[in-house]
């Protein structure tokens, strides 16, 4: 399909293209390197935005640790980075909340979702199912530039004189939905909302281009029982992430409402910076449902990938088969329909009726099973393999 | 400046011998030896494997033995001990499993490394041992589960009648504590009861919004700190009065989150006064700890209260000292309906201007200013934990 479409595209181009006919395969430096439509060129744009959001995120991790750990400590070293921030030699309370909360954000979405599956998925699935490139290159580039825009959002919401949002990665409200209760929940918040909007958006085009691809563009003889487990763990992990995002968008949507319009989905009786606010009849409790309904998921979509390589890498370097590889496909598909089903564990404590507690506690210790078996398929590989230690890619 | 020049120092060494290591190989491939595929490259590898499995043993050992001291405190309520069972218990189970697979996981690769006369043994698939290690796991699980589930029904079974209640109210950035007063008692009233309250009623000095309708209300006493009675259970009524907050009792295994607009609830019973754990410790400064565990904003991490656990005797004694809220407030008993006045008189006892109830408290409650700036704890806090 792929090797239909592309050529059909490149006619078209060069319609309205009065060049050189000859050189057909010829893109200028910004086609080829900055909007490309390449899936390897914007895996490598996914993977350098994820190394830059690393080191941004361990830096600040760095920095509340220090503090953290030695609360004696004088931080005025810091004043040329953060300035104002530091206040007689401590980081200012607000600010060290803000860097955890962006340490978590940057860190789960920027880092391990897009720069691992961003990078990883873009990379492999086009080569490893052998399509020419992804089903939409179009949708690819628009997917990674979404990115790049929400990230250039975020980079921002950490130079505004209120400070980036600072409620914690979860962004519970009510302190995320009042700008009184806190500076991060300012200007900051705003920020975050929009950026993390944005970034839905990409992580969605990436997902429906991802899907697409493996069930379509999969060549002659690469049935679903041949697909590398690479593949397998990056489709699943791109179900997930289609199932759950638009869950995360819709809360968040509902909070700038909350934020802005007055409304009150997620807040009720609350008296704050001495006056009783008229919003009545909202629960924040429906908040941390909707966040988690996709922040459980999350903890799938950043694992499996991982375990998909991990699969591939184990089995190629000692030389066999991996061992049981449905059970490792069946163990993902059961991952991935209970991810979905786990979420209110991390609510027990939040006010939850203790009777749904039970449940969730009960689904929770299953999904340990797949993973289990995982772990046990991965060490029967090992027996008796001949292992080639070496690094996966660019050795010999 | 020493520690900066170490670290330099050592990268430089690692990346010396990094590169003497690739001038190695490089030289071999002009001299053109016969490769073998059986490098020292792969050996020093594979050894490796066992270096990192002892290094990070001897790693998690060495740090859990130093952070022993900041695990599990000692418990002191009738739940604790279960739940500390449980936990230990699961621990003990996934450890084991965790050490067994990461053992195995880490010595294969070094045990079958490469090796010229060996070859890889073709095992992809074996349904019998897929079956076991699905099935074992699944029930140690489930048998986990169940007992994890009975803990969990006791804990969040409804409180006993005889429970005492104390209420919580979480706000920026301090704990606000009520009481339902002892004079109702005295009139006759079977159980002492908390008045009701209304977020719309809260001001500078009414801060939890005490409902002055509601006759229950007339003798709540508001102290600055939590006392609870060994043995006795306490039912803790928990609310937010503006953004979330969490309970955190670490001593007692309590947590439980403090939402606007849905009050919340624990019970529990305490099983050390303070004098006991202090005696049981060898530490005359601990104290019980009441602490905000969700991020509630700038004042966060000062926002603790102290606990006071003591004997029925001591207790009573303390309470009976304890002036209501509405005592100490006295203009605000023009917001008592009429015909409650006397009994609230009856309740609060005399005191000047009682006969004339002011008109209103022309005084326009004053903005909060604990809610801009973070609450000075005046209480020294000094727990276990704390150094």
């Amino acid at each position: 399909m792929a090797a239909v479409d592309i050529p059909a595209k490149h006619d078209l181009a060069h319609g309205h293209d009065d060049h050189d006919h000859d050189h057909d395969h010829r893109q200028s430096f910004i086609r080829k390197y900055i909007f490309s439509e390449d899936h390897k060129i914007i895996a490598k744009q996914y993977l350098f935005t994820g190394l830059f959001w690393a080191v941004v995120g361990v830096s600040m991790s760095l920095i509340f640790r220090l503090q953290l750990g030695f609360p004696k400590m004088n931080m005025d070293f810091l004043k040329p980075i953060l300035g104002g921030w530091i206040e007689e030699g401590k980081l200012n309370p607000e600010f060290y909340l803000a860097l955890v909360t962006m340490h978590g954000t940057i860190m789960v979405f920027f880092v391990l979702t897009a720069g691992l599956s961003g990078t990883f998925s873009n990379f492999l699935i086009p080569l490893q199912v052998g399509a020419r490139d992804m089903a939409s290159g179009f949708m690819n580039m628009l997917s990674y530039w979404f990115f790049f825009l929400s990230s250039v959002l975020m980079f921002t919401s950490l130079f505004i004189e209120t400070g980036p949002a600072a409620g914690g990665w979860v962004i519970y409200p009510p302190l995320s939905a009042l700008p009184q209760a806190m500076l991060g929940s300012g200007l900051g918040m705003t920020l975050w909302l929009v950026s993390m909007a944005l970034f839905i958006i990409s992580q969605l085009l990436g997902g429906v281009n991802y899907v697409t691809t493996v069930i379509n563009l999969r060549t002659p003889g690469m049935s679903f029982s041949r697909l590398p487990l690479t593949i397998w763990s990056f489709f699943f992990t791109a179900v997930i992430g289609l199932l759950s995002f638009p869950v995360l968008f819709s809360a968040a949507l509902l909070l700038i409402f909350d934020r802005t319009f007055g409304t009150s989905f997620y807040l009720s009786d609350i008296y704050i910076a001495g006056e009783a606010l008229p919003q009545n009849g909202g629960s924040p409790l429906l908040f941390q449902h909707l966040f988690w309904f996709l922040g459980h998921p999350e903890v799938y979509i950043v694992l499996l990938p991982a375990l998909g390589i991990t699969s591939e890498i184990i089995a190629t370097n000692s030389r066999k088969p991996i061992f049981g590889y449905r059970a490792m496909i069946g163990s993902m598909m059961a991952i991935t329909v209970l991810s979905f089903l786990v979420w209110a564990h991390h609510m027990f404590v939040s006010g939850l009726n203790p009777f749904l507690g039970s449940i969730f506690m009960f689904l929770t210790l299953i999904i340990a099973v797949p993973s289990a078996v995982k772990a046990f398929n991965y060490i029967t590989t090992l027996w008796r393999e001949i292992l080639y230690s070496r690094r996966p890619c660019c050795s010999q | 400046m020493t520690n900066i020049i170490l670290g330099v120092g050592i990268v430089l060494i690692l990346i010396i011998l990094v590169m003497i290591f690739r001038v190695q190989s490089l030289i071999s491939i002009v001299r053109g030896a016969p490769r073998s595929r059986e490098t020292t490259s792969n050996k020093v590898n594979a050894a490796l494997w066992v270096v990192l499995l002892v290094l990070g043993s001897v790693a998690i050992i060495w740090s859990s033995w130093v952070a022993a001291e900041y695990f599990l405190p000692d418990a002191s309520s009738e739940h604790g001990p279960k739940t500390d069972d449980l936990f230990w218990i699961t621990m003990g189970i996934t450890g084991a499993v965790f050490f067994a697979t990461h053992i195995l996981l880490f010595y294969f690769p070094y045990k079958y490394q490469f090796r010229e006369n060996r070859k890889a043994s073709f095992y992809p698939d074996n349904n019998r041992l897929e079956v076991i290690w699905t099935v074992v796991p699944a029930i140690v699980l489930t048998l986990l589960v169940l007992s994890g589930w009975k803990v969990w029904r006791d804990i969040t079974s409804d409180a006993p009648e005889q429970a005492m209640e104390v209420e919580l109210v979480g706000k920026q950035f301090n704990w606000l504590v009520r009481y339902p007063g002892v004079k109702q008692a005295e009139l006759g009233k079977k159980k002492a009861e908390l008045g009701n309250f209304n977020y719309r009623l809260i001001d500078a000095s009414n801060e939890v919004g005490i409902d002055l309708t509601d006759e229950n209300s007339f003798d709540d006493f508001m102290p600055r700190e939590v006392h609870l009675v060994k043995g006795k259970p306490v039912l803790l009524k928990i609310r937010g009065r503006d953004v979330l907050h969490s309970v955190f009792l670490p001593q007692f295994r309590v947590k439980m989150d403090a939402v606007p607009g849905m009050p919340t609830k624990f019970w529990f019973t305490p099983t050390h006064t303070t004098k006991e754990m202090r005696e049981q410790l060898g530490n005359p400064n601990f104290n019980f700890e009441l602490a905000c565990t969700e991020v509630c904003g700038r004042g966060h991490f000062s926002m603790r209260n102290l606990v006071i656990v003591e004997t029925q005797e001591e207790f009573d004694a303390w309470a009976a000292k304890q002036q209501s809220w509405l005592a100490t407030h006295r203009d605000y008993l023009s917001k008592v309906p009429a015909n409650l006045q006397q009994k609230a008189l009856q309740i609060i006892g005399p005191g000047e201007g009682d006969n004339a109830p002011a008109s209103d408290s022309t005084a326009a409650p004053a903005p909060d200013a604990a809610a801009v700036a973070p609450a000075t704890n005046p209480i020294k806090m000094v727990s276990n934990s704390s150094k």
